[in-house]
């Protein structure tokens, strides 16, 4: 289980190894703050939707899981995404029950987790990992837990360049995205030194 | 003539990928070979056409309150058509793409075209924009894989290219950080010609 959870955050890190969510992660790590905030919520969001997730696998989608001789697993997709937007949607309104302050912080970012590359992917890697590395609920909690804080180390990691990188000269054509690609690059280079680790 | 436009501007000064930064979550692991690369970026051109299409039809009869769970109900539906007809008929290919064929469900783009454009405009204006910017996507997707490809393996669609010359393979090319080097350099030559997209 160690295993799993270092594996999920340094080797084969959301960001650097799939590249999931690189939208948002592009357009927000502007400063320290807001990425702090955003990769909470996502790290949150994956916690609980990857658990969801394995269990609708388990039971519902899997071959011969609701009736003998069904199988459902062409649905995952719309059930997968349905299960995250439902859940995007309750968490959006909890929190802005609850925590307003919280709430008009994160602002656009909550509803657009939805739409966030590393959620959906989390789960669908989830699914593939079923029997070999994830094998009861407990696991995929891990492994929920395990992407969504790689993902949110990389974002962090990522604005605090970034707010330096304010003072540097980076030629005209490469301000914005295009130093923030290859900075990502250069970061995914040095994170391969993680490959290969067992616990 | 404007559907000419619609048409040309997100291949090169309104590409979807280098400008507005949109779609790269799933796009850039499918670019180790042309092969996988070029076959996503039919799907994805494939799921924003018809999703622009039907959500284009079905704009004057839709609340705005449920238009977002109709939209991921159209896009998965095309997606789910999409990974069927792969493994049908592609099977290798789609053993590649793997997880990433269901990943366009999340593409950015296809959200982005259906909000931005298709819920405003008429269905074959909106079809237009949708194929425009999946070949947009498509196109940057093969312009890096084609680089990864070349030099990483020496090889062009599985032919050997530069292996004949006494190449050796910079395996490095093949590693997920070096598309996203590949791509900031897209930008960069993609900025220097266009001076007003320049940030100051």
């Amino acid at each position: 289980m160690l295993n799993l959870f270092i594996n999920s955050v340094f080797i084969e890190n959301m960001v650097f190894a799939y590249f999931f969510g690189m939208c948002s992660y592009i357009a927000v790590s502007k400063s320290v703050k807001t990425a702090l905030g955003l990769g909470a919520a996502v790290t949150f969001v994956e916690v609980m939707t990857v658990p969801l997730n394995y269990l609708l696998n388990q039971y519902v989608l899997a071959p011969n899981a609701l009736a003998e001789g069904v199988d459902l697993s062409f649905l995952s997709f719309i059930l997968f995404i349905a299960v995250i937007a439902a859940f995007v949607q309750l968490v959006e309104m909890i929190v802005e029950k609850f925590s307003p302050s919280l709430y008009n912080q994160l602002g656009i970012f909550l509803p657009l987790i939805a739409v966030n590359c590393a959620i959906m992917g989390g789960s669908l890697f989830m699914q593939q990992m079923v029997g070999t590395e994830i094998n009861s609920v407990g696991d995929s909690i891990v492994y929920g837990l395990g992407s969504g804080i790689g993902w949110w180390l990389a974002i962090v990691m990522m604005a605090a360049i970034r707010e330096k990188i304010e003072y540097s000269h980076v030629p005209a054509a490469l301000k914005g995205p295009g130093i923030a690609f290859i900075i990502t690059g250069l970061m995914g280079i040095a994170f391969m030194i993680f490959s290969g680790i067992q616990l | 003539m404007k559907l000419s436009k619609n048409f040309t501007s997100p291949l090169a000064a309104n590409n979807p990928v280098i400008v507005q930064i949109l779609g790269i979550c799933s796009a850039l692991a499918v670019t180790v070979k042309l092969e996988p690369a070029l076959v996503m970026g039919l799907s994805v051109m494939f799921v924003t056409a018809f999703s622009n299409l039907l959500m284009s039809l079905l704009r004057n009869g839709l609340p705005s309150r449920i238009r977002i769970i109709v939209q991921l109900v159209v896009i998965a539906t095309l997606v789910i058509v999409v990974d069927q007809f792969l493994r049908a008929y592609m099977y290798d290919v789609s053993k590649q793409l793997s997880v990433y064929v269901g990943l366009i469900i999340t593409n950015c783009i296809v959200m982005g075209r259906v909000e931005a454009f298709a819920l405003g405009n008429k269905p074959w204006d909106s079809f237009v924009d949708g194929l425009a910017n999946g070949l947009g996507y498509a196109f940057i997707l093969v312009l890096v894989a084609f680089f990864r490809e070349l030099f990483g393996s020496g090889e062009l669609f599985g032919f050997d290219v530069l292996a004949r010359f006494g190449y050796v393979n910079n395996s490095l090319m093949l590693f997920p950080p070096m598309a996203l080097i590949i791509i900031g350099c897209i930008i960069w030559v993609h900025r220097s010609i266009n001076k007003d997209l320049q940030e100051k």
